[in-house]
């Protein structure tokens, strides 16, 4: 087993007691939490380095640009980005897969256009699609799941034709962990003409990225879901594409020239990014991917893919436990989504809360996915490079306590 | 406030045994009830016998405190007149903090005042589950405007 406590020791938040016990982190599907690292250097830029970016002809300015560009190119590196000019700064995931709806599939989708989606997507990979659908008149598709909840790449060359020119794919289940083979889904895509769109929300914390092995056309990752701030993520385009693509919002940083009837914009990937940027937020993401590869992403990969067969393993000995995802590690990440006999995904939560350990209970923004699951909600425990055996053991003790209260046989 | 006072045996039994299971072919009034973030839902039929609620017939699926929540607020509605539930229902939100008020609760007389539904006070000490106790109440009052809109 790998063994990365000694990084504990980076996250101050992992420090406290909650309800009187050690605090248990297992909602890291949902947010993680930051190391020194990552809020000293949003805070050493607000101390020494705030100016806005991009315009100002005094040092201070040039400093904080900087700061600014140096956390794009951290990111293009990390994802394996041809060039920083591939990196676009968004809200998030969700904006990123908007900016990619709006700004390219509003000029490239036709009436009788497919979408095709897989049946794990987050509602963040589903409803841009539904707007562009709104507008455009093109039809959603989705690829089917196998019995053991991985994507059934039988079902690909038949849902897979010329009409399709979107594929968005999930490079993680939020929900069931499950890892789709990607790049063979954006090798089929290609060879109909089709661009491939990957919600990297969860692949990216996760999993080792090379977009250009993966062979995909937009990827999509918020930073607060890899130990950086909220407010900011990423959209990684291929750079021909991005220089293609028209703006979905307009306004200060994104022109070239403005004049009273018509602009024209700046190249990417400042077109894209209107106003002034989140720049302590893109500081801290770039913190956050330095702390990431210092660590090394294999090496993430290796010690989740413990903990997530050690969780698998142990939640197997409680009765009435149903596990949804494949059972297989080498097919999965860390979130792990469950139910407990009769007992609402809500009522664990509040129950496993009461030991200290946070997990989460509901939809997980999947309510598609949960329906063709059968249930209408499931509790989540989702695990991180801070996480330990000893967290995983301390769900038992939890999970008896909640069969005690409902009287669970 | 530990766990054996939040899911009190009562609560358990209106989670597991809920009253008043079903639909009216014929509703005077209905409201559907969501908790969007958590997937709650109540489905809710009235009928009506001048100004008193004749029957009450619910379906919905979600966390035991929502559906017990549901199921004793059927027993509880069911015969009264409107005043009648206007009143139990600014107890039941005293009960819960959620609107100031005195919801008339005597700790020597349990059940004096709200029935079953006072098993759930345990739930005001877990603020995040509050709004679980009180989505079958918020769709009643939504069944009841309903009823005002369509007979006006």
């Amino acid at each position: 087993m790998s063994d990365l406590s000694r990084l504990r020791a980076d996250f101050p938040l992992l420090q406290q007691e909650m309800n009187g016990r050690p605090l248990v982190y297992l909602d890291s599907a949902a947010t993680t939490q930051k190391p020194t690292a990552v809020l000293d250097a949003m805070d050493a830029y607000y101390r020494r380095y705030n100016a806005n970016v991009h315009r100002g002809a005094y040092t201070l300015a040039q400093e904080a640009t900087e700061l600014y560009e140096g956390a794009r190119a951290k990111v293009a590196a990390f994802v394996g980005a041809a060039s920083p000019r591939e990196i676009v700064f968004t809200r998030g995931t969700t904006s990123a897969i908007n900016t990619v709806a709006f700004g390219w599939g509003m000029y490239h989708l036709r009436p009788g256009d497919r979408i095709l989606l897989t049946d794990l997507e987050h509602h963040a990979n589903v409803v841009p699609w539904q707007l562009l659908c709104r507008h455009t008149g093109a039809h959603l598709d989705y690829l089917p799941l196998t019995p053991d909840y991985r994507v059934d790449l039988e079902r690909l060359a038949d849902r897979l034709d010329e009409r399709v020119k979107v594929v968005g794919i999930s490079g993680m289940s939020n929900v069931l962990g499950t890892i789709p083979p990607v790049a063979r889904v954006a090798a089929a895509a290609r060879a109909v003409g089709a661009i491939t769109v990957v919600d990297a929300a969860q692949m990216a914390p996760h999993l080792p990225v090379d977009v250009a092995a993966l062979g995909v056309d937009f990827l999509a990752c918020s930073a607060h879901k890899m130990l950086g701030p909220t407010g900011i993520g990423a959209l990684w385009g291929r750079l021909e594409l991005l220089e293609a693509m028209e703006p979905a919002e307009g306004g200060g940083e994104m022109i070239r020239d403005v004049g009273r009837d018509e602009s024209t914009w700046a190249p990417a990937p400042h077109r894209f990014e209107a106003g002034t940027p989140p720049i302590a937020e893109a500081v801290g993401f770039g913190a956050a991917v330095d702390y990431l590869s210092a660590v090394g992403m294999d090496e993430v990969r290796r010690h989740e893919a413990d903990l997530t067969g050690y969780a698998l393993e142990r939640l197997s000995e409680v009765p009435g436990l149903v596990v949804y995802g494949p059972p297989e590690v080498e097919h999965r990440g860390g979130a792990v989504s469950f139910t407990l006999a009769d007992i609402h995904p809500h009522d664990l939560a509040t129950i496993l809360d009461q030991q200290g350990i946070a997990i989460r209970a509901g939809h997980h923004c999947a309510q598609p996915l949960h329906r063709l699951l059968g249930v209408p909600a499931t509790a989540r425990a989702s695990f991180y490079l801070y996480n330990t055996r000893r967290e995983v053991d301390a769900l038992l003790p939890a999970l008896a306590e909640a069969r005690r209260l409902f009287g669970v046989a | 406030m530990s766990l054996d006072d939040l899911y009190r045996e009562v609560i358990l039994d209106h989670y597991r045994n809920p009253r008043r299971r079903g639909a009216l072919e014929h509703p005077d009034a209905h409201a559907d009830g969501q908790n969007p973030l958590c997937g709650d839902e109540i489905s809710l039929d009235l009928a009506f016998d001048g100004d008193r609620i004749a029957d009450v017939r619910l379906q919905g699926r979600g966390c035991s405190i929502s559906q017990a929540s549901a199921s004793m607020m059927a027993e509880a509605v069911a015969g009264r007149t409107l005043a009648e539930v206007e009143a139990l229902m600014r107890r039941f939100k005293a009960m819960m903090d959620i609107e100031s008020g005195d919801p008339g609760i005597d700790a020597s007389r349990p059940g004096a005042a709200l029935g079953d539904l006072e098993a759930l006070q345990g739930v005001r000490r877990f603020p995040v589950r509050i709004k679980c106790a009180d989505l079958p109440w918020a769709t009643l009052a939504q069944a009841l405007e309903s009823r005002g809109a369509g007979s006006a």
